[in-house]
């Protein structure tokens, strides 16, 4: 369990990072937090040639609340995520789900870009970016651009990012206010991914639920209202349009039941927070 | 004065064993000053060995080829059979079969994560590297993973020396079962399958070995915990008389619970890499090679029936075991069998008990010592058939206890199998739990919850704790003439030794191999009540070492033997060494010997504490003035114990096997509620009544329960060692092999009740594997009662419980299609199916197929494709799913071919991540407009190291790759050239063109 051979490049600026990907292209990775990506190299699933740390680059230690909304960059870990000052007003689903969020070891070294750049289908942020109207701003060499997190996430730890690009920030629009948010999750272990997770969504009548776990990417639906008689048949259809799968934790079976169950509880709990 | 005598109360106040003296421990272990293997540092020189593993549960080696590996600069070796046959014998196998158990694969694989060639380099970075360059050719074999299906006169032969699976099958009769079961009035069954789990310990698996050429001898130091009866069976291995195999222990070990047993196998291939390099060998286990292939618990197929009075009296047992040691019987299995022989019955008196005991091989890790030893499997059958016969006879499952237990009167109280019960009053325990456990609140609980149609439930469990193993007991695996043809086998041989250094200080060595528990601490409070000191005066070394220390066979620390055979062996030390201390004392002192006390660091009058010497100066006496000792006594400074109990005597002429000196006693209550909405287990209470004997630290007995326990609680509801039908190990990481932490444990009440043993010389028993074998059964007893359930699998999940819990399920909706259906052999596999549809006719897809120019543009990341024939293709590719890539050699084979319209293509790789094999159809069907539609579907079955550490995407990603494969023949036969797509092209290209995969 020891990597093989690659160059470290520890980048000073934002430049710098993006020159190394035109440069290697596929060989290199970028590392942030390292929670997923040094396990991979320690086993040799990745084998990258070159990995640049973008620790040390000022330009993406920003993480700002305003009133458009919340932009985190590609630098922050997700502890000072969950450090900021009134989270649990302004982004109330944010402040609920942090703490599943692994371990509060892996949540001081991890970064919120980094999750969203390795998409892993059972992982938290990229169900909470999907839920929340998320957009995922990318940057190459040659140019920026912005997807909604619905592009983003393409599958199993795929994205819609080029190899020449990378995450430079990822932004969250600010809660309207009135708007109702529930965050859910069950897993075999508190820490472990997802067997399913959910976040709800509650804005006017529009009703929202997004499900992580279960299909290679996190899904969202709208869906009826609470007591609004066709909401039960619409769960079961989402449940079983996600395609779960049996695992050794979990059988489909299982993962749909509690899409139906836990998602009703999901979404009635946005519906009462919302004002 | 002798071991008899009372512990003397030192300088008048209370003795300190008993007490919960802070761990002199600690201080070091706290503040990362610990010495753990792999922080002492290697002999100049050292190179560092790295274990290329099987990727195949089961498979014939056609070749290995090491040439690129050992071009490598730095890469001293590379050993494979034929190095390691060349240096060793097989090791020993413990029962009389014609079956060997090598450290390093033979002819083939029987599990995967079998060593098959040990890379020895500069460093560990380059021993991997190199290990990639190795190429192994498997010829895969079926494999057999149950221990029922291992019986089946079809199944898959792991060893041919033994034709079947069977390596032992034993029966025994104790009183006559058959006329209490054709005499009693009602017959009870249970049918247990017990899973595979193991203990995990934090530090792996660590060695370093050293030949010396001039003394033709191995020095090994590893973090081994005993029995050092497998000195025995490493110095045999390595062809050298014992005196030539020098052991050795590190100061601190991180964990064991009987796992690091498991470490001998490795020492063997060290040494031997040592030897033929000429340089030490250090090799450090890592984490996926402890889960995948370092040992566990056995995993067992348990049929028990009990003959059952009309009040719930059981008259007879009738037991049949089939015992599951994976791919090899390594020593000292079947010993897990046999650890529980004598304790059958449990805590019940039970005259009448027939057994079968078989032991099968499969194609799974090797199995040997985890804490528990062979009592969860025992435990959970015994106690699971207690709660039905009290449910099928309409009884309360207390009464059904109380009426079978051990009466109080009846101790020492020898079983129908042969144990010799020390000591106890189960009854009184069992009330005094119910008492103080709060019982009467829990069944109030239970009754307003299911008034209010929750799912609560109460589980107990009476189990009765066996240690300090008898080491003749596994020959009971041996007939009775094949036993006497051996020669006898028996006892337990604790040693300790106290000396006192010309300053008067006392030091105690032990052979015990500690692993965090606190044997220093314990040893000086027990050595300082005899000798009248301060337990910080006392210096304990509990590092092993096998050329200078005093050991036997049984010496190490397992079987739960610390307290009632290593501390009492240093009690009787530190109690021979102060007569002799009285006797010099005496004359300095004008008193005669027995009226010499030790107190308060004097040695003195009793009765007359101003006539006294201070202990340094007597005990110093013999270093400088060995002149004036008292005529006839010998020393005064070192005394060495070796104590064996006569109760351990070998297994007698009709199998009754005395298998453990100790017996404790446990009664646990657990209370459970399960969450109708999630199916969620929730542990209300759970109360853990103990008698131990004698405690001698409190604090300690608390932390060996709470250990127990937990590791229990993982067995219960998360670990398991899951194989795939195809022999693939699936749980390599602690993100899918589930030990609970801090969060999942809830708080214990922790009881005791105390009957010393009067076999110890303490009156301590062992308190160190009880709830790991007692706990299991008690929270599934508890779960069984809550859903009603007759049969309960461990580990129990809240997906296994989601059928009990959930009414049944709608219908799927018709657009759903099944995404996981039963293979051809009807197990689980990946499977699945997709279409494309392309401008082009099938002829040209027909010839893109069937070409190796175009098949390299097609198969996913193809290097290079080889033609082996017309329809057999050979290629190098990388493939992968997000950053996740590895080589693979790829083999294609197109079968049945109908041109230009279906074909079967199977293909299989093999790599350094790991291997897959799968088969598919492929239908070309023409459209009107002069297009095709492609359709196929496939079975595939991933295994190897992607399987073992990625198994919860992994599905998922062979998804990805054989869509790949499929979405570049429709490219490519639209004209989209040689060229490779990136992934995002190609998932555009497949919504566009309508593929599913």
């Amino acid at each position: 369990m020891k990597p093989a051979s690659f160059d470290y490049v520890r980048a000073e600026d934002r430049k710098e990072v993006l020159d190394v990907l035109r440069r290697e292209g596929t060989e290199a990775r970028i590392l942030a937090g390292g929670q997923s990506l040094m396990p991979m190299l320690a086993m040799r699933l990745a084998r990258p040639g070159v990995l640049v740390d973008v620790m040390g680059v000022p330009e993406f230690r920003i993480l700002s609340d305003d009133a458009a909304g919340l932009t985190i960059g590609a630098g922050v870990r997700q502890a000072a995520l969950g450090a900021l000052p009134d989270l649990a007003q302004r982004h109330p689903m944010l402040a609920a789900a942090l703490p599943w969020i692994g371990h509060a070891q892996t949540r001081s070294r991890g970064t919120v870009c980094g999750s969203v750049a390795h998409a892993d289908p059972s992982a938290e942020i990229p169900l909470l970016l999907l839920a929340l109207g998320g957009e995922v701003r990318l940057r190459s060499h040659r140019r920026a651009r912005s997807l909604p997190a619905g592009e983003f996430f393409t599958g199993l730890m795929n994205t819609a990012k080029a190899e020449n690009e990378m995450i430079d920030s990822v932004f969250i629009p600010a809660a309207k206010p009135g708007v109702g948010q529930a965050f859910r999750e069950i897993g075999r272990r508190h820490g472990d991914y997802a067997i399913v997770a959910c976040a709800a969504v509650a804005d006017g009548a529009v009703l929202r639920l997004a499900v992580g776990g279960v299909a290679d990417r996190p899904m969202m639906r709208s869906l009826p209202q609470p007591g609004d008689p066709t909401l039960e048949e619409a769960l079961d259809a989402f449940a079983w349009d996600l395609g779960a799968r049996d695992d050794l934790h979990a059988t489909a079976r299982y993962r749909r039941e509690l899409v139906r169950r836990l998602g009703r509880a999901t979404i009635e709990e946005a519906a009462r927070c919302r004002a | 004065m002798n071991a008899e005598a009372p512990l003397q109360a030192n300088g008048g106040t209370a003795p300190w064993t008993g007490r919960s003296l802070p761990r002199v421990e600690d201080a070091a272990l706290l503040t990362g000053r610990g010495r753990y293997i792999d922080d002492l540092g290697a002999p100049p020189g050292t190179l560092h060995a790295a274990i290329l593993r099987s990727q195949h549960g089961h498979a014939r080696i056609e070749s290995i080829d090491a040439t690129r590996a050992l071009a490598l600069p730095g890469v001293e070796a590379v050993l494979t059979r034929d190095d390691i046959q060349a240096l060793t014998t097989s090791l020993v196998v413990g029962v009389k079969a014609p079956v060997e158990c090598w450290p390093i694969a033979t002819d083939r694989v029987r599990y995967m994560g079998e060593p098959v060639a040990v890379v020895v380099a500069r460093d560990r970075y380059l021993a991997e590297d190199a290990m990639d360059l190795i190429s192994v050719r498997y010829a895969p074999l079926p494999p057999v993973l149950d221990p029922r299906a291992a019986l089946a006169p079809d199944a898959p032969v792991l060893h041919e020396g033994l034709r079947g699976n069977l390596a032992s099958d034993r029966s025994f009769r104790y009183g006559d079962p058959e006329a209490a079961f054709a005499a009693a009035p009602h017959r009870v069954s249970v049918v247990i399958d017990y899973p595979r789990n193991a203990c995990t310990p934090i530090e792996t698996y660590g060695v370093v070995a050293e030949y010396e050429p001039g003394t033709q001898s191995y020095d090994i130091l590893a973090n081994f915990q005993g029995p050092f009866s497998i000195h025995a069976v490493i110095a045999r291995a390595l062809k050298v008389p014992g005196n030539r195999l020098r052991l050795r222990t590190p100061r601190d070990s991180g964990g064991s619970f009987g796992v690091k047993q498991g470490v001998f196998p490795y020492m063997v291939l060290m040494a031997a890499a040592s030897r033929i390099t000429g340089r030490p060998v250090k090799w450090i286990e890592d984490r996926l090679e402890h889960l995948a292939a370092s040992t566990c618990a056995t995993n067992r197929a348990t049929q028990l029936d009990a003959a059952v009075e009309a009040d719930g009296r059981i008259t007879a047992l009738a037991w049949d075991q089939i015992e599951d040691c994976g791919a090899h019987l390594r020593a000292p299995e079947p010993a897990t069998l046999y650890r529980m022989h004598g304790n059958m019955t449990g805590a019940y008196a039970v005259r009448n008990v027939s057994i079968r005991n078989r032991v099968v091989l499969t194609n799974k890790t090797p199995t040997g010592l985890n804490r528990g030893f062979g009592g969860p499997q025992v435990y959970f059958a015994l106690e699971r058939l207690v709660q039905r016969i009290a449910l099928e006879l309409g009884l309360d499952p207390l009464e059904v206890i109380r009426r079978n237990l051990v009466p109080a009167d009846a101790f020492p109280y020898r079983s129908a199998t042969g144990a010799l019960l020390d000591s106890g009053d189960y009854g009184a325990a069992m009330e005094a739990a119910l008492r103080d456990g709060g019982h009467e609140e829990l069944l109030r609980r239970r009754d307003s919850a299911r008034a209010a149609g929750r799912f609560y439930g109460i589980g107990y469990a009476a189990v009765v704790e066996p240690s300090v193993s008898n080491m003749g007991y596994i020959s009971a695996v041996l007939t009775p003439a094949e036993r006497k043809r051996a020669g006898p086998k028996n006892g337990a041989q604790a040693t300790a030794t106290v000396s006192a250094d010309p300053l008067g200080a006392i030091s105690v060595q032990v052979a015990s191999v500690p692993q965090g528990q606190g044997h220093r601490t314990v040893l000086a409070q027990v050595v300082a009540d005899v000798l009248g000191l301060r337990p910080e005066e006392i210096r304990v070394t509990s590092e092993m070492d096998t050329a200078k220390d005093a050991w036997s066979i049984a010496s190490g620390n397992y079987a739960s033997r610390f307290a009632p055979a290593v501390a009492g062996a240093a009690h009787l030390a530190a109690t021979r060494l102060r007569d002799k201390l009285a006797r010099i004392a005496a004359s300095g002192l004008n008193l005669l010997p027995e009226e010499v006390e030790f107190a308060g660091g004097r040695v003195r009058a009793r009765g007359n504490p101003d006539n006294a010497l201070p202990f340094a100066r007597v005990a110093s006496a013999s270093h400088w003035a060995p002149g004036t000792l008292p005529p006839e006594m010998e020393g005064g400074i070192r005394e060495t114990v070796f104590w064996t109990p006569p109760e351990l005597t070998a297994p007698t002429e009709a199998d009754e096997v005395n298998s453990s000196l100790c017996h404790g006693f446990i009664f646990d209550i657990c209370a459970v509620e399960i969450d109708p909405a999630t199916a969620g287990i929730r542990i209300d209470r759970y109360v853990t009544m103990h008698d131990c004997g004698r405690v001698l630290h409190p604090g300690m007995v608390a932390g060996q329960v709470t250990g127990g326990f937990a590791h229990a609680l993982g067995a219960a509801l998360y670990e398991e060692h899951a194989y795939a039908p195809d022999g693939s190990f699936q749980t390599g990481t602690f993100a899918d092999y589930l030990v609970p932490t801090a969060t999942e444990v809830p708080d214990l009440r922790i009881l005791h009740h105390e009957t010393p043993s009067p076999f110890t010389p303490l009156g301590a028993k062992g308190v160190g594997e009880g709830n790991c074998m007692s706990t299991p059964v008690c929270i599934a007893n508890a779960v069984a009662d809550a859903l009603g359930l007759p049969s309960i699998t461990l580990p129990v999940t809240p997906a296994r419980l989601a059928e009990h819990v959930f009414p049944p399920e709608s219908e799927p909706p018709a657009r759903v299609r099944p995404t996981t259906r039963p293979t051809a052999t009807g197990q689980r596999g990946l499977s699945g199916e997709g279409e494309a549809v392309v401008d082009a006719p099938p002829q040209v897809l027909w010839d893109i197929l069937f070409n190796p120019a175009t098949l390299q543009a097609i198969v996913p990341g193809a290097h290079s494709v080889e033609r082996l024939t017309d329809s057999h293709f050979r290629a190098e590719v990388t493939l992968g799913v997000g950053p996740v890539r590895g080589r693979y050699v790829v083999e294609l084979e197109l079968a049945e071919p109908v041109p230009p319209r279906s074909v079967v293509l199977t293909g299989s790789a093999e790599g350094g991540l790991g291997s897959g094999q799968g088969s598919g159809t492929v239908t070309l069907e023409p459209t009107p407009e002069g297009g095709t539609i492609i359709r196929y579907h496939y079975d595939a079955a991933v295994g190897g190291k992607v399987a073992a550490v990625g198994g919860r995407l992994l599905d998922g990603a062979a998804r990805v790759v054989i869509g790949q494969f499929f979405t570049a023949l429709a490219n490519h036969a639209s004209g989209g050239g040689a060229k490779r797509l990136g992934l995002l092209a190609w998932l555009r290209r497949l919504l566009r063109t309508g593929g599913r995969a």
